[in-house]
């Protein structure tokens, strides 16, 4: 492309009127993908008409409605099959996938993994609030054990997911976090998944303050966020607080790697861990994907970002290779590949 | 079959036990039976080239256990492969075989009741020891109580012979026993006739790279089978078969699966569009899969899914952006896809579902055929929720079938259910491959944002459908998904009427098809006492039926759906034109409820879930049954 138009947010704004419950954190989603989305497509010299958002079911997942850009809202946790398909056979179309803890982890687990291991290049985006909204308060694969509900009055026995961990397990090259409220933290996880070639998958804490009001305020609350979550920024020592006086330090404890807090005051300024996005040892992206309140700040931002081939990347260059070696395909030609015989 | 000279009428009767002589006969069937490891299918498969080649109509039949290896020697690991070959036109692989080759008992015991009274029995004597027989479940050696006395039976040091043939080749002992078969396809050439320079050049074929140290001891088996035949002079008589006369062209050997593939390859060249195949692998349609995975140099892309949800989810990913988005299973899967193609119903998407169908319910027989799957496309999924049905009729067929399939999935912006069959999907015979360049091109525009905005649920006034606008398309963005739509607009709306209005407009679409749907044609007299009635692979079976039955001066006609929603404009007025009407089904009578339902019509049925396809007899004793009870009642 040689010229690329200049958006403004307004131009990704639907004129579809937004239907979330009021006080919903997908609104201030929605709002910052929109005002994004500009950059984005400033960035990665790509146009609106290319860009594409596909969802699942669930709240969250009506989100393509409310984007002035082409929108597919699919069917229960298979956004990221459909938008596989498209990818893979309009690999100059940018993907994105919304989806909710519900549909990305329960129904739809199968195709998340799977997504991502292909490192199909989809930005997936995947609304976390950890509880089931649209079929009104049940718990979700990423509720809290004991948790009460319409479906577990007496308190669910299930161990929650942690997306963060599902999403290494299962290669994905791009892994982040953000909070639905921080608007520009978000902005920056948006726009370098955007960037990334490969599959990104972004959880989005996000507040559902009808069924599970105030299930992130511990950290996510404005006054909690300096002293409950650390933003990890590529190369630089992992520290938080109000002066970022405490820091995260790694020591071997029983043979397992283990993170622990220290002020940054007390110790050798070189002990204090330093990020590294880019790792190929998946190690360590997991280990801070497993810190948590209330022994750790939350963990937001980029967690990993590799660079692999992406499966839309190589199956183009299939194509291309297939050609080159045997020119392109002639099926009178390919009819005949077996023994013929001719009858007069 | 043979009913006109068949191999044992003749060699019954002749003792001169020399080979010299040649008896010509009609057609041959022939079966070739063995443990799964014994390479029977690939003996079949090359035998079967070489009659076609060697210029006779050939129809065949493989059936194979489901297990990959079952136990050796045991009943459920035995594969067989059938052939009939023939100087007239076939429509089958044949009822009963002429000649039997059964490489263990366990082949024996499983075949032999098929096997023609007075027909030709070749075994592997040294695969009868006492071990083999009770592994097969025999007490008694069945060579010796009397049970095989209706045979002409040719008890052959088989595996002996060939292994003292390749004694000195550098074949391990496991490599020397696998010649066995084309040791024993050497007996058979011999026995028909057949020059061995072409089956030598095939098996060059099979053994190239890696294993070409095994093309020579295999060609050295092969000659070694014919030389044994030609020295023991254990064969009263051989066999000649005419040539067949087909119409003049260039020809090969066609089965289903292939003939599907390479279909919808050329309904991608014919509509212009990439075709994007994604499947999840599942006997009997995995084949469609492999075939089309070759073909990356024609820029088709495939994709094995996670599972049969995600194939179809990425055939209907592939649709949205504009290619040809293929999905391809049997019966299981199309119950996996079901959600996403009731997307594709209410998306407007077009989406082709190629359903290879199998013996059910559940996983059910694998590797049988079986034609129950039709009500499952019909109306198989939740809602009032269409879908275009089209079914090819014999292996060949399936390329026409897949062609018209995204024909008709594009024209009408819609899904479309391809029905083969297990037995469809392998069987073969010969095909007169079309030139591609004469394949009627069909052109869907896709519209462009130039001439200002296109709503996304417009209508094209003859079809009913909807423009196929993809992403990418500049100032035509817009929404879609399972909600229910509103029409024109494509936004969401929860309105009654329009709810109403939509379900109805979606059923229109698909009935309006009809009219780019050719007319049924009869087979026989326009009208008559009796129609039969068929779809899919039963096409054989029931012309070879009727054409008996029309011999014997019976007032019998035959015709076959090859679209099976909608049917045909003229169906009432071909069922119409007959006093009694048979529906001959591998199911419990699916088409039958559903003309019956449509045209109130009474039919009758003959249905059949063996997972075996329909024998010619069964057919036409059923029309005998019907026609000589009218006459009865006519009488009475």
């Amino acid at each position: 492309m040689s010229e690329v138009a200049e958006y403004t947010r307004k131009d990704f704004a639907a004129e579809q009127e937004v239907r979330w419950c009021p006080g919903c954190g997908d609104y201030s989603i929605l709002a910052q993908v929109q005002r994004v989305m500009p950059e984005i497509c400033a960035e990665t010299n790509q146009t609106k008409e290319n860009i594409v958002f596909i969802s699942g079911i669930g709240c969250s997942s009506r989100f393509p409605y409310y984007m002035n850009t082409f929108g597919f809202h699919t069917i229960h946790g298979r956004a990221p099959t459909i938008a596989s398909g498209l990818k893979l056979s309009r690999p100059e179309l940018q993907v994105w996938v919304v989806t909710g803890d519900g549909d990305a982890l329960s129904i739809g687990g199968n195709h998340l993994i799977h997504a991502l291991r292909r490192n199909v290049d989809l930005k997936i985006l995947l609304f976390n609030n950890r509880i089931y909204g649209l079929t009104k308060g049940q718990y979700s694969p990423t509720s809290e054990v004991g948790k009460k509900t319409k479906s577990s009055p007496l308190g669910s026995l299930e161990r929650p997911l942690n997306p963060l961990h599902v999403a290494i397990a299962s290669e994905a090259t791009f892994i982040a976090r953000a909070i639905a409220t921080e608007g520009t933290q978000m902005r920056d996880v948006l726009l370098q998944a955007a960037k990334h070639k490969g599959s990104a998958i972004i959880e989005i804490f996000q507040n559902c303050n009808v069924f599970n009001d105030a299930a992130f305020d511990a950290f996510a609350a404005k006054k909690n966020q300096t002293e409950h979550t650390v933003f990890l920024r590529h190369g630089e020592p992992v520290k938080f607080g109000k002066d970022n006086e405490k820091g995260i330090c790694i020591r071997s404890e029983h043979g397992a790697l283990e993170p622990y807090v220290v002020n940054v005051a007390d110790v050798d300024q070189s002990s204090i861990l330093v990020h590294d996005e880019q790792s190929p040892n998946a190690a360590l992206a997991y280990l801070l994907a497993q810190m948590d309140m209330p022994e750790f700040p939350v963990p937001l931002g980029v967690f990993r970002n590799i660079k692999r081939p992406s499966y839309d990347e190589l199956l183009d260059q299939q194509v291309v290779t297939a050609i080159k070696d045997r020119g392109a395909g002639d099926l009178n030609e390919h009819m005949r590949s077996a023994e013929t015989w001719t009858v007069s | 079959m043979s009913s006109d000279g068949g191999v044992q009428t003749d060699a019954v009767n002749s003792s001169s036990g020399g080979g010299d002589g040649f008896t010509e006969v009609d057609n041959v069937i022939i079966r070739f039976a063995g443990d799964s490891g014994d390479g029977m299918q690939v003996t079949g498969a090359m035998f079967s080239d070489n009659s076609a080649f060697v210029g006779h109509d050939i129809s065949t039949l493989p059936d194979f256990p489901a297990e990959i290896r079952a136990p050796a020697g045991t009943l459920p690991g035995v594969s067989s492969f059938q052939l009939n070959f023939s100087s007239f036109d076939i429509h089958t692989p044949g009822d009963q075989p002429d000649v039997l080759v059964a490489l263990n008992p366990a082949a024996l015991k499983v075949n032999l009741r098929d096997l023609k009274p007075g027909g030709v029995l070749i075994l592997n004597q040294d695969a009868f020891k006492d071990m083999d027989m009770k592994k097969a479940g025999y007490t008694e050696d069945p060579r010796e109580d009397g049970s095989l006395s209706g045979y002409q039976v040719f008890d052959l040091p088989i595996t002996s012979v060939c292994l003292a043939a390749v004694e000195n080749t550098d074949l391990t002992k496991k490599q020397a026993m696998l010649t066995k078969n084309m040791f024993t396809l050497g007996i058979v050439c011999w026995l028909f006739d057949r020059p061995l320079d072409l089956i030598e050049k095939r098996i060059e074929k099979v053994f190239s790279g890696r294993k070409a140290a095994l093309a020579d001891p295999n060609k050295l088996a092969l000659n070694a089978g014919f030389n044994f035949a030609d020295t023991i002079e254990a064969f009263a008589s051989r066999y000649t078969v005419g040539k067949v006369d087909l119409p003049p062209g260039e020809y090969r050997r066609m089965t289903g699966n292939e003939a599907t593939a390479m279909g919808f390859v050329a309904a991608s060249i014919a509509i212009g569009r990439p075709l994007f195949y994604a499947s999840y692998p599942i006997t009997p349609a995995s084949d469609i899969l492999h075939e089309l995975s070759k073909l990356r140099h024609f820029g088709v892309k495939t994709a094995q899914a996670e599972d049969e949800i995600a194939a179809a989810g990425m055939a209907i990913g592939a649709a949205y952006g504009g290619a040809l988005g293929l999905t391809g299973t049997s019966g299981p899967g199309v119950a996996l896809k079901s959600e996403a193609i009731g997307l594709a119903v209410v998306a407007e998407l077009p989406m082709v579902i190629a359903n290879v169908q199998r013996g059910g319910p559940s996983t059910g027989l694998p590797t049988k055929t079986e034609q129950a799957d039709l009500l499952q496309a019909i109306t198989g999924r939740n809602g009032e929720c269409p879908a275009i049905v089209v079914a090819p009729a014999t292996p060949g067929d399936c390329f026409n079938m897949a062609v018209e399939a995204f024909r008709l999935a594009v024209t009408y912006m819609t899904p479309v259910f391809f029905l083969s069959d297990g037995y469809l999907a392998n069987g073969s015979e010969p095909w007169l491959i079309p030139d591609i360049n004469k394949i009627e091109k069909t052109d869907i525009p896709m519209p462009s944002g130039e001439n200002g905005y296109i709503p996304p649920y417009s209508r094209d006034p003859k079809t009913q459908a909807r423009p196929w606008i993809v992403p990418g398309t500049a100032g035509l963005e817009h929404q879609i998904g399972g909600l229910e739509k509103e029409n024109i607009t494509g936004k969401v709306s929860y309105d009654a009427e329009n709810h109403e209005l939509m379900t109805k407009l979606r059923v229109s679409k698909v009935d309006g098809a009809v009219q780019s749907i050719p007319d049924l044609e009869v087979h026989g007299d326009e009208e008559g006492d009796l129609l039969v009635l068929g779809w899919g692979g039963t096409l054989g079976a029931i012309r070879h039926a009727v054409d008996n039955a029309r011999a014997k001066g019976y007032s019998v006609s035959c015709t076959h759906l090859r679209y099976l929603n909608p049917f045909p404009g003229n169906t009432a007025e071909v069922l119409g034109k007959f006093k009694q009407v048979l529906v001959p089904e591998l199911n419990l009578g699916q088409l039958r409820m559903l003309l019956r339902a449509k045209y109130l019509v009474d039919i009758e049925g003959l249905n059949k879930v063996q997972g075996q396809p329909f024998k010619t007899v069964e057919i036409e004793n059923k029309i005998y049954e019907m026609l000589e009870q009218t006459v009865r009642k006519v009488a009475g």
